[in-house]
């Protein structure tokens, strides 16, 4: 049944913890009030990805963008949009004041994205598996069971040149290759659904708007490799795309997509969830496999690989969320047509969180070879508050600082590598002039160090140790030694961590080593930081011939430290002072200074 | 099996299929550093000491974990490989204590050997240690945390070897500790104080609780009779401390060394072991011919196999012998047939035990039985180890020791009596009586050969003129369940038994690899302490328990019979279900 109209919600976690489920409840209500139900369906999708701006509801078909919605516009939104056929202006997205709305894909945060994995999303209900076949869903499993061998799909994922989109980049078609060419019953196929680096939600997101394309590619890469069971390991924090994946499954399972005799074809395939308890750790493969095994989530020695013992040493294809999602594309529409996307060595597209000191944050997927500057001024808008740009850090914690003269580069595994930095699975946060490169880099190696197993000696001291240094230096007590120490672990940690985990932490100090030595040197030569952010080397002081007493900074302050008559120069405490930058930020005056 | 080749520096060497780098690098005679990694253990990858280099890879894979492929390139050393080794090295000093000079590893420390190797002379990085206190809770071993590397290996014996699971990795990052699971106390953990971790840890983070100073003063005690008696095991491996080899047997060394520190009278646990078999061969020959008492009988020498049962197969408590241990029947005659026969009060009479194992000092305070002379049985039970670093502080030249003789009333002994140290040694002696108590006459051959050796279970069928006995005999807690699940799902089905007599000790190998002995144990070791006990057995010229005269005159003069009322009020004991995480 066609409906002349319809109303999208955006039911991803993002918009759901700003009451989604009220508006799409709401919108329901009055659609049935005002008897539209023959005509008007509301729909709660998955994430539309312009996060900055939510809760969003989009109108098909006349494309209308509605931002920052809340449950109490319903009954305008369906009287107006839906029974009057007009807009509503208070709630459209307009790019600046002085342009009109725009049609979605004028919008400029959409225009030079392109949606592989992110087909569905935002298109369709998760929970129902029907809109996911009407769009052409489970056809690419069909096709592989009844049209093609094991061998004909591991080339096709071959010449796709699809590649791990978990951070390591590894060709998928050679991983599904080594696990089928085993000989050894029972298989597995994992998939890592344990997203942990801070600010990134692509596989949530994806698990949340798109829970069948997931599991259908892990049926066909049962089918190939000749695994019978598959596990989607997923941290416990992440209850909806739990909730939509437990849905999904049961709604394959009665369809006859998953369980005994898929299609009559003969093929058994089913799917387990498994729930991680949060450690970041449980990401590494290895660990996440000891995990699903009941035991501590520790990374064991590789090789031997989980392609050939894996899951209680038996052959595994673990793959994470991304990857799984782009496989069932390229069965359908061929690896001629994927190989189009991208570049050379990297095909296809890549889905980022874009975070940060950005206008439009949210959730983006660019093909391969998009720079980093489109990222960053298109598709993001630019640095928020006309601050100026600084870095943009990709592959969260096991990631690098980008410097703004490589803004150029255009993203793929091999480019991002060349800057000492990595596709990592697909965060990205971008930092401003207020951000203090020391103490970022500091940031990400507190979260390592926090989520380290313990289990090796590099990454559990080592780490630990570079943090301190960090930490001396940020409180203006470094020493050049210490620069030439935290080399020195970083090297080796780098070399003798046991899993990427270890390897890779030490990866924003040195890049940030590498490209913002001259902070580095600040804090340590002058005790002063370059971005005003490091508490104990900043000093907030009132100038007294540019203070005119108008007290908003002393009521602002949150810890009464702040002294002065009405009309008269203000001061500040500094015993009391906690450098918070209130005051700072207040002052209309310009009389209070950062030193 | 295949062989492969690989090239170890440049030099070609053929290992078998399999092989880890680790090991065909000591074909080569290149010695990897390595601090986790333990030939009894799986390769756990921890440390990073062992990081090498493979052609071809810029990677620096583990040599104790990575298989060698064929036709692979492994450089092990290079200035790039040194560096990250000294670093990693120098990053684990900088979170151990420099207590060196006061630590019981001092000189055994595996991290204080490889500091010295590397010639570690300053420490870049800042300390850091954790303030975790000692846990002592146990009569046997100590926890000290602070000294922990957390290389992993007493989680992994605990867990791998023992199946016991008391030691646990808690917490994580550089928070990480070992420690009994569910953070409680080591003695209300299922610890079994079998000592594994102990004998298996590099450092001095877990160790037996030294009781030497309580020996000291007891010697010097002119007002008591210090008597000692020194087990099966501890002869064929104390002399590995003054540089003899594993397995040398140093019985009369032994003898004259603890005579030196002052000891009065010196006993033989052996003996003990042939008066154990007299008690535990009756008693299977009462269960297994005249049908009283329940089969199989299970032994129960080993004081952390019956401290496991308790926990975790208290329902199988009739199956158990109730057979003292040979360390406490020949401490309960000490002070009673011998205390009576010198005219002394059990009081007087101060009882050391020399004992390859850290479980004994749980064994003498276990219940009220080990206390049947009216006095404590045993007042100190100490190690190999600890009698060692005694013999060293009292300047005794040990290996240049004239041979001495124990003193005769319970210190003879039969090669039934010595082969107790290994697994499968209570079962041979055991067989050896029994069968002559069955059938009325010795077997033409004295051994049992199908009982022997290092294979987890091992299974026998015996014949005893026509009456086939069923045997087992399991070492390492982990291969005990193999054994007696098949023994419950019998009895469940109502099928015939699969064993009638099985042996269990808790550590591989049996007490010649026991918790307390000399560090450093692997099978090549462990084989060659087995082969210096039936060697022991073999220059016997008495081989059977029955035949020991000492054991006649003591059953004569004092006990009566095998199994007699004085028997079970001195030599037997008694066993509870003792439920484990019940505070």
């Amino acid at each position: 049944m066609a409906f002349k109209q319809y109303v999208l919600v955006c039911g991803g976690t993002g918009c759901e913890s700003s009451d989604a489920d009220g508006i799409y409840r709401n919108l329901q209500k009055e659609v049935e009030k005002q008897q539209l139900e023959q005509d008007v369906q509301v729909v709660k999708t998955g994430c539309f990805g312009f996060c900055e701006r939510g809760p969003i509801v989009k109108v098909l078909p006349e494309e209308s963008f509605y931002v920052d919605v809340t449950a109490q516009d319903a009954e305008e939104l369906v009287t107006e949009q839906c029974l009057k056929g007009r807009q509503v202006p208070r709630l459209l997205y307009r790019e600046d004041e002085s342009k009109e709305h725009a049609r979605i894909e004028d919008i400029s945060f959409y225009q030079k994205q392109f949606r592989v994995v992110l087909r569905n999303c935002g298109f369709i209900d998760p929970e129902n598996i029907e809109e996911y076949v009407a769009r052409d869903g489970y056809q690419a499993l069909e096709k592989v069971l009844f049209e093609m061998s094991p061998d004909e799909v591991i080339e096709e994922l071959k010449a796709s040149g699809l590649r791990g989109r978990g951070g390591a980049g590894f060709p998928t078609g050679m991983k599904w290759n080594f696990t089928k060419q085993v000989e050894d019953a029972p298989k597995y196929v994992v998939c890592n659904a344990d997203e942990g680096d801070p600010g990134a939600y692509m596989d949530r997101s994806t698990l949340e708007g798109d829970p069948h394309s997931v599991l259908e590619a892990m049926a066909i890469a049962g089918y190939t490799v000749g695994a019978n069971q598959g596990y989607v390991y997923v941290r416990a924090e992440y209850p909806i795309a739990i909730d939509r994946l437990r849905i999904a499954i049961r709604q394959a399972q009665e369809y006859g997509l998953l369980g005994e005799d898929i299609l009559g074809s003969g093929f058994t395939f089913n799917v387990e969830i498994r729930l991680g308890a949060g450690a970041f750790v449980c990401g590494e493969e290895t660990a996440l496999l000891a995990s699903i095994e009941g035991e501590r989530g520790m990374p064991r020695p590789r090789p031997p690989f989980p392609a050939v013992k894996g899951l209680w040493q038996q052959p595994t294809v673990i793959n994470n969320v991304e990857t799984f999602a782009n496989v069932p594309v390229i069965i359908t529409r061929g690896s001629d047509w994927y190989t189009k996307i991208g570049t050379e060595k990297s095909r296809g597209t890549k889905v980022f969180a874009l975070t940060g000191k950005i206008n439009n944050s949210g959730l983006i997927e660019v093909p391969m070879g998009t720079t980093l500057r489109d990222i960053v001024y298109n598709i993001g808008g630019g640095i928020a508050n006309g601050k100026e740009f600084k870095a943009i850090q990709s592959g969260g914690p096991s990631g690098g600082m980008i410097r703004a003269e490589y803004l150029d580069t255009p993203i793929d595994y091999e480019h991002l590598q060349e800057l000492g930095s990595i596709m990592g699975s697909g965060g990205l946060i971008v930092m401003d002039e207020d951000d203090c490169m020391v103490d970022v880099a500091k940031f990400y190696l507190g979260f390592t160090v926090e989520e380290s197993c313990g289990k090796c000696a590099p990454c559990r001291v080592g780490g630990k140790k570079m943090y301190d240094i960090l930490d001396r230096i940020t409180k203006g007590q470094g020493t050049m030694e210490d620069l030439d120490r935290m080399d020195t672990i970083g090297f080796s940690m780098q070399r003798a961590s046991l899993c990427g985990l270890g390897q890779t932490a030490p990866n924003p100090v040195m890049s940030s080593l590498k490209y913002f030595k001259d902070e580095y040197l600040a804090h340590i030569h002058e005790q002063s930081c370059p971005a005003g952010h490091c508490k104990d080397l900043v000093k907030f002081t009132i100038l007294p011939d540019k203070c005119i007493g108008c007290t908003l900074c002393a009521r602002n302050c949150p810890v009464n430290c702040i002294s002065g008559e009405r009309k008269q120069t203000h001061v500040i405490d500094q015993d009391r002072c906690i450098k918070c930058g209130m005051c700072y930020q207040v002052c209309k005056f310009d009389a209070v200074v950062r030193q | 099996m295949k062989k492969i080749n690989c090239t170890i520096n440049g030099t070609p060497i053929q290992v078998a299929e399999g092989t880890s780098i680790y090991k065909a690098a000591r074909q080569a005679k290149v010695k990897i550093p390595a601090l986790c990694y333990h030939p009894d253990l799986p390769a756990w990858g921890a440390c990073g000491m062992c990081a090498v280099k493979i052609e071809g890879s810029n990677k620096m894979p583990r040599a104790c974990a990575t298989e060698v492929q064929d036709g692979m390139s492994i450089i092990t050393h290079d200035p790039e490989l040194q560096e990250v080794r000294r670093s990693t090295l120098q990053l684990i000093l900088s979170t151990h204590p420099n207590s060196c000079l006061t630590c019981a590893r001092n000189q055994t420390c595996e991290l204080q050997e490889l500091a010295a190797e590397f010639g570690v002379r300053d420490m870049p990085f800042k300390m850091d240690l954790q303030d975790i206190p000692q846990d002592d809770s146990t009569p046997s071993i100590v926890l000290n945390p602070e000294k922990c590397v957390k290389c992993g290996r007493c989680v992994n014996v605990c867990q791998e070897m023992q199946s016991v699971y008391a030691l646990e990795f808690l917490d994580r990052g550089h928070e990480v500790r070992m420690a009994p699971a569910a953070d409680v106390l080591l003695n209300d953990s299922p610890c079994i104080k079998c000592g594994q971790c102990s004998a298996h840890c590099p450092v001095g983070a877990i160790f037996e609780r030294d009781e030497t100073s309580k020996v000291l003063r007891a010697v010097r005690d002119e007002g008591l009779t210090t008597v000692v008696q020194i087990a099966p095991a501890v002869r064929v491996a104390l002399g590995e401390a003054f540089d003899m080899e594993p397995g040398e047997l140093s019985t009369g060394k032994i003898y004259a060394a603890l005579r030196r520190l002052g000891f009065d009278v010196v006993f033989d646990t052996n003996f003990g072991a042939d008066l154990t078999i007299m008690e535990e061969g009756t008693e299977f020959v009462r269960r297994f011919v005249n049908g009283e008492g329940e089969l199989p009988q299970i032994t129960t020498c080993c004081p952390s196999w019956v401290d496991y049962m308790e926990k975790f197969y208290s329902d199988m408590i009739p199956l158990f012998s109730t057979a003292k241990s040979p360390q406490m029947m020949l401490a309960a005659m000490t002070k009673t047939y011998y205390a009576e026969q010198q005219n002394l009060k059990a009081d007087d009479i101060f009882h050391v035990s020399v004992m390859p194992c850290t479980s004994k000092k749980y064994e003498i305070v276990r219940d009220e039985n080990m206390y049947s002379s009216g006095s404590q049985d045993i007042d100190v039970s100490i190690t190999t180890r600890e009698l060692a670093r005694m013999i060293k502080s009292a300047g005794i030249n040990f290996a240049e020791l004239s041979d001495e003789e124990a003193d005769r009333a319970l210190g003879l002994y039969t090669g039934a009596g010595t082969i107790f140290g290994a697994t499968g040694g209570v079962m041979e002696a055991a067989l050896r009586t029994a069968y002559h108590l069955v059938t009325g006459a010795d077997r033409d051959k004295v051994e049992f050969q199908e009982v022997r050796g290092l294979e987890g279970v091992r299974e026998a069928k015996v014949d005893f003129q026509g009456t086939e006995v069923r045997v087992a005999v399991a070492h390492s807690i982990s291969n005990v369940s193999k054994v007696l699940e098949q023994v419950k799902e019998a009895k469940a089905k109502g099928e015939e038994l699969p064993y009638h007599f099985i042996e269990v000790m808790a550590c591989p190998g049996g007490c010649i690899s026991g918790g307390g002995q000399p560090y450093g144990t692997t099978n090549v070791v462990r084989r060659k302490r087995i082969k210096g006990l039936y060697a022991d057995d073999t220059d016997r010229q008495l081989r059977m328990s029955h035949h020991n005269p000492a054991i006649a005159e003591l059953y004569e003069n004092f006990l009566g019979e095998p199994l007699s009322e004085k028997s079970h009020h001195y030599l037997h004991t008694s066993y509870t279900s003792r439920p484990v995480y019940n505070k």
